[in-house]
């Protein structure tokens, strides 16, 4: 089933000669335990597409629906509700609150959302621990690695039912080794906990642990991969 | 890649049976370099014919037949591990000969031919991460390297289509891409590094 679907989805800032098209015409869906990258330059659109599938933007034109529900016939509020439980955010800066602890982070959407504060804490202290960061728990963010700290953020957006998760380049601030470390959450997120991912970058070894990787120029979708093989074809013996 | 001095390698931690050194030299290159037996024969043999390497003469020939280093071959391991290879050659690479190309000729939408590329080295790098995804946590480092070694080669060429697509991109909106081929006497050529930065040569 289809947990994001964008269809003929174009955007506009501005009129007249000031007029920018952001987006033009773009359709594409990320199943439930899917994962889609989409990749493309700076000014490309990814940026605006992901704000427009978290809701947080309205397009000029087309429809955006978040598991099967179309999204431009919500109101405000019911939009609001179902960012807090639907969907996560990663962020490449990692938009942790300073004065909070790792923990505290964590439980911040479920509080807001009116879970109690005992409830919400055992869930962030779960979800900290499932990322390896049981023992950090009460550190606060700047007591943090880089790497921790996009962990915690992962964890904030997997907290609760969230089903849908979106990221802007969120290994972008770090090394390889810990960006490699998140994309592995992002899909296990996917592969383990049957969550829906759409990750904008523009880093191809990032986009490579997507199943399918849709470019965008310009605002337009040009292309996408086509299913990937087993690396199996990657094996063929070496001929001398 | 050079199998004779990886199974020199191998062989300098003491001697070994063919079918044996086939086993760890896939085992050690994280099982992305499969090798067949007769591959393994073929380079101990030529190995042998070098005196790099000398087998154990009172065993029969056949899979139990062992191999040792000899000095000549450990000097020449030694001088392999140490040697850059030859990575200096200018960019006279197919793919860059084929955007050289495209970008000026009548009729060819020159991002079109980029994004054909970009996706296939895009895909390929999908198959490369998929060996990873077996490897849950990495914990095979032989993998995590070899896999690394082609996602960071793949990578490269990405990041230079994408620098090409928007100096072509620049060009073409300030008008300097122009049809034409650029004069003679503009035209610049890379001379390549001096000899002694090459090596790529395997044993004699």
């Amino acid at each position: 089933m289809s947990m994001l679907e964008l269809r003929h989805v174009s955007k506009k800032y501005g009129q007249g000669s000031a007029e920018v098209h952001a987006l033009h015409d773009v359709s594409l869906t990320v199943e439930e335990g899917g994962m889609v990258a989409v990749m493309g330059p700076s000014g490309s659109g990814k940026s605006t597409l992901l704000t427009i599938a978290g809701t947080l933007e309205d397009p000029t034109s087309g429809t955006v629906l978040i598991n099967g529900q179309p999204v431009n016939a919500m109101s405000r509020n019911a939009k609001a509700r179902l960012r807090r439980r639907t969907i996560g955010y990663v962020f490449q800066d990692f938009n942790l609150l300073p004065g909070l602890t790792a923990a505290e982070n964590v439980a911040l959407p479920l509080e807001l959302d009116g879970v109690s504060g005992r409830r919400a804490r055992i869930a962030a202290l779960r979800g900290l621990d499932r990322l390896g960061l049981k023992e950090r728990a009460s550190h606060y963010p700047d007591q943090l690695s880089g790497g921790e700290r996009q962990r915690v953020a992962i964890a904030r957006a997997m907290v609760g039912e969230r089903r849908l998760l979106l990221a802007d380049e969120p290994s972008g601030a770090l090394d390889s080794v810990n960006g490699e470390a998140v994309m592995r959450l992002l899909h296990d997120a996917c592969k383990g906990a049957g969550m829906a991912a759409m990750v904008v970058t523009h880093d191809a070894q990032l986009a490579s642990w997507a199943d399918r990787v849709v470019f965008l120029r310009d605002g337009h979708v040009t292309d996408q991969t086509t299913p990937v093989q087993g690396p199996e074809s990657l094996l063929e013996t070496e001929q001398q | 890649m050079s199998v004779p001095h990886a199974m020199l390698a191998l062989l300098s931690e003491g001697p070994k049976y063919g079918l044996r050194l086939r086993e760890e030299f896939e085992a050690r290159t994280g099982e992305v370099w499969p090798l067949n037996v007769g591959q393994v024969y073929t380079t101990l043999q030529r190995l042998e014919r070098d005196g790099l390497v000398e087998s154990d003469r009172t065993s029969e020939e056949g899979p139990q037949k062992s191999f040792r280093i000899t000095a000549e071959g450990e000097q020449e391991l030694a001088r392999w591990l140490r040697t850059p290879p030859d990575l200096s050659s200018p960019p006279r690479d197919e793919l860059v000969m084929k955007v050289l190309m495209a970008m000026r000729m009548p009729g060819t939408d020159v991002h079109e031919v980029i994004q054909a590329h970009r996706r296939y080295l895009v895909e390929l790098m999908q198959q490369w991460t998929r060996i990873k995804e077996d490897d849950n946590a990495g914990d095979d480092l032989s993998v995590a390297l070899a896999v690394d070694a082609e996602l960071f080669r793949l990578d490269a060429v990405v990041r230079w289509l994408d620098a090409a697509e928007a100096r072509i991109q620049r060009a073409a909106a300030d008008g300097s891409l122009t049809r034409e081929s650029p004069a003679a006497p503009q035209t610049r050529t890379l001379a390549p590094l001096p000899r002694h930065r090459r090596e790529a040569r395997t044993p004699r």
